[in-house]
């Protein structure tokens, strides 16, 4: 019983100690990265995959601890894998969105490591880089 | 074991919030900002679901899950904000 016991403490610990840390890491990416796009890997990563850890050490020690079961940690983890790549995907059409428009703003510095993103062409382009298109039905209907 | 555990995670994540936090401040675009802000109330929900851990208490969960809820809608709205100059269009 004391062995079961100790593994259920190793495990639990350990799940908390690497979430924690990766959830430092990340943190300390989005300062240590030299532009926006290179800030959002860390948060969106890391930081999600240390609170996953610690989530997962939580559910391990209400089960084995407690010896209660508790599905909150699930859902929690659930809705925040879902809506982390879509935040991130927000944040970086607004960085292009601000490329676009006030590119002269200071301090908005787009050469990082991977350098200036594409203009796309005349007739198609990124859904952020353009205003509606005059012929969809957004765009009648607010005629 | 898990309480020396647990107190480590909580200095890890007060450094993390001091990151989240200085970056907040120093910028230097919105979009650096919005990103700070999301990744705090990550680390928010993080300490909050190791405080329910330290006290051994289920309570916790709803403020976690709720916090969840409500810092992804404030991220995607500051962002449609942005982009559209407009929340519900």
């Amino acid at each position: 019983m004391t062995a079961l016991h100790s593994l259920a403490d190793i495990a639990i610990s350990a799940m908390i100690v690497i979430g924690a840390t990766f959830a430092l890491i990340g943190s300390w990416g989005m300062v240590r990265l030299p532009t926006l796009m290179e800030r959002l890997h860390g948060p969106t990563k890391a930081t999600t995959l240390g609170l996953g850890g610690m989530l997962v050490g939580s559910i391990l020690y209400f089960h084995l601890v407690e010896g209660k079961w508790a599905l909150h940690e699930l859902l929690i983890s659930l809705f925040l894998f879902i809506t982390a790549p879509i935040s991130a995907n927000m944040i970086a059409k607004v960085h292009l969105h601000q490329l676009r428009v006030k590119p002269d703003v200071d301090g908005l510095d787009p050469v990082g490591p991977a350098g200036m993103p594409p203009i796309p062409s005349e007739d198609s382009g990124w859904a952020t880089y353009e205003a509606t298109v005059q012929t969809s039905p957004a765009a009648v209907a607010e005629m | 074991m898990i309480a020396h555990a647990v107190s480590y995670a909580f200095v890890c994540l007060a450094l993390a919030l001091c990151c989240n936090l200085w970056r907040l401040l120093r910028g230097p675009t919105i979009g650096d900002r919005i990103v700070a802000m999301d990744t705090m109330v990550i680390n928010v929900i993080a300490v909050i679901v190791l405080i329910g851990i330290a006290t051994a208490r289920g309570t916790y969960y709803e403020a976690a899950l709720i916090l969840a809820m409500v810092g992804f809608i404030g991220t995607v709205a500051y962002c449609k904000f942005l982009l559209r100059g407009d929340i519900v269009e």
